[in-house]
């Protein structure tokens, strides 16, 4: 029993809640919104270093033991996530201190990003399938509020279709845990792993499974990400770079706990799947992001380039692999978060997204335009930077089990991702300069202090991959011997 | 009763894709409805009807109706009310917004 457990979901969401009541005081609420992020990550950083020294530690919400109440289960991956999410979410507030507008900083915008937050960390907290679905819809919803926040005719227009794909994929979701009920008797992650483990995974269970794998491509973007590049690009710049780093990193995260923990029996059929869901989203996303000239367009495109590429580490399911999946899932939150902040200053200052209308903005913006450079090679993976490590990991993991198809097809959608980015960069930032001073439309002063927070930890990561590399193979240890995580939650 | 119930549960869900599928908003939000009646329920047959008493644990209860899932169902259903409260509300903005309630028209990424 350990209450800190609680903390990252309390905290942003009783301050979010208490936002609510202060509706006219913007700037009492950005301090408030500012300090939650930050003490969220302060507590979830005690979580972590409770978790190295004294391994997973569970709260049994309200006192009841594990396969009858709901526990909240922080091993290392969930609780490294969790202090990332809330470090993005505080990048995320302090652009959106400078970037939001009137009109939606009086609806609530702040308390909004909070309980997203608060969801977010939930679904990487909670032990028990039933509560994940409450704390998706509980990010979902207030994901919902932010995607049409504004009311903008293409915002409304988005927003329709996210709601719709994300209702029946939810509907499918509870259909899902309906069954696994109904086979297994439980509803806590651990109880049904140990069950399923067990009985062995039978057709059934597989069939399950696949539903469950359905479900969270759909939210992850994985091959179902037909919905992504629409309702990502319509959002004002903040909310979208929230949306780029967090809200597919949960799915990806459910999908990584569900097939590593539970249904681990039967990986020449699932992960197989897994792996050729994994490569078509990688082509098909890298071809949406060369095929744009658009930088909202390709931003969206790269976020469902990386999920695929992040899932095949997880298909692969070696120690190196995972450990690259984990490594990179922390990376791409930061680092599309990153590039999403930059991208929106840049349409900002060029008060356009059309690639061929915006021109020589380095002459005016020259931080700005290095901070883009070293944004776009930390996404392609160029050496010092962070993005280097995860990929080498899942390439390693990935020749050594004999998948040189795969691993070429990620080396090649790596290529054309330093492409596109590349493109922006050139495109935007290089040759005569249209604005003069005078009809720049605004200053991008906003984005810098949190363009270089998260930029410093992409350097940071990248040179300092020794020191964090411990606490990304204690994170995989329960990933491979799911048996750890059983005895934590059940013993 | 439960084949029964999960054949009311097949024809909710039928009906709600068929409406899913059609071009109105207030249609498809009415279709959403209708699919998650249809979770529910499953959910609720899925563990057996008529069990022979009240959901209730005695010691040495003889017979009892599994709880959990009449738990998890209350959940779902005051989540998908308020998801149809705010899509209601999404599709009327959307309709003031663009004149048209017709998805047909509001297809495509163009931005403006």
């Amino acid at each position: 029993m350990n209450n800190i457990v609680v903390l990252p979901l309390f905290i942003p969401l009783i301050l979010g809640v208490s936002l609510f009541f202060i509706r006219n005081h913007i700037r009492l609420q950005q301090w408030i919104a500012a300090l939650a992020a930050l003490a969220t990550l302060a507590a979830s950083l005690m979580l972590m270093g409770q978790i190295s020294s004294e391994g997973i530690q569970v709260l049994h919400m309200g006192g009841w033991e594990a396969p009858y109440g709901i526990p909240l289960v922080a091993d290392m991956l969930a609780a490294i996530l969790v202090a990332v999410a809330s470090i993005v979410t505080f990048a995320c507030l302090l652009f959106a201190f400078h970037f939001i507008g009137e009109e939606r900083k009086n609806y609530y915008v702040y308390p909004l990003m909070l309980i997203l937050l608060c969801g977010v960390n939930g679904s990487f907290l909670t032990g028990d399938i039933f509560n994940l679905f409450v704390f998706f819809e509980v990010m979902l919803l207030s994901s919902y509020v932010l995607l049409s926040l504004g009311g903008g005719r293409v915002q409304l227009r988005e927003t329709v279709k996210y709601i719709v794909i994300n209702i029946v994929a939810s509907s499918l979701f509870v259909i899902a845990i309906a069954y696994l009920y109904s086979i297994t008797g439980t509803l806590n992650l651990a109880h049904i792993a140990e069950r399923v483990a067990e009985n062995g995974q039978n057709g059934l269970t597989t069939t399950v499974s696949l539903l469950l794998l359905t479900v969270f491509g759909l939210k992850a973007g994985l091959f179902l990400f037909f919905w992504l590049p629409g309702s990502y690009s319509a959002p004002s710049a903040p909310i979208a770079a929230l949306f780029a780093a967090l809200l597919t990193k949960v799915g990806v995260y459910v999908i990584i706990r569900m097939f590593t923990l539970i249904f681990n029996h039967q990986p020449q059929i699932t992960h197989t799947i897994i792996l050729w869901l994994a490569a078509l989203t990688m082509i098909l996303g890298a071809i949406g992001a060369i095929a744009y000239w658009r930088i909202k367009q390709i931003l969206a495109y790269n976020v469902v380039v990386s999920v695929g590429f992040i899932l095949f580490g997880v298909g692969v399911a070696t120690d190196a692999s995972l450990a690259g999946s984990v490594f990179y899932l922390v990376h791409d939150m930061i680092a599309k978060a990153l590039i999403f902040i930059l991208g929106g200053a840049v349409v900002f200052v060029a008060g356009t997204d059309r690639l061929r209308e915006i021109s020589g903005l380095i002459r005016y913006r020259p931080i700005l335009g290095w901070l883009f450079f070293l944004s776009a090679l930390a996404l392609a993976g160029v050496p010092p930077l962070s993005g280097f490590i995860g990929k080498f990991l899942i390439l390693q993991g990935g020749v050594q089990a004999e998948h040189y198809i795969m691993a070429a097809i990620s080396l090649l959608t790596s290529l054309m991702v330093l492409y596109s980015v590349i493109k922006i960069f050139i495109n935007s930032f290089w040759g005569e300069s249209l604005l003069s001073e005078g009809e720049q439309k605004s200053s991008a002063r906003g984005t810098l202090l949190p363009g270089f927070l998260l930029a410093a930890l992409v350097v940071g990561l990248g040179l300092g991959a020794d020191i964090f590399m411990p606490y990304v193979d204690q994170a995989v240890e329960p990933l491979v011997n799911p048996r750890i995580y059983i005895d934590a939650v059940l013993s | 009763m439960e084949i029964l119930m999960t054949i009311v549960a097949g024809t909710l869900f039928t009906s709600g894709v068929y409406l899913i599928l059609s071009k109105t908003l207030l249609r498809i939000i009415m279709g959403l409805s209708l699919f998650t009646h249809g979770v529910h329920i499953m959910l609720m047959s899925i563990n057996g009807l008529k069990r022979g008493a009240a959901p209730l644990l005695e010691e040495q209860a003889a017979s009892y109706t599994d709880p959990v899932p009449q738990a998890l169902i209350l959940t779902s259903i005051v989540i998908s009310f308020s998801l149809t409260a705010f899509s209601l509300v999404l599709a009327y903005r959307t309709y003031k917004e663009h004149g048209t309630d017709d998805v047909e028209r509001l297809r495509g990424q163009d931005h403006e």
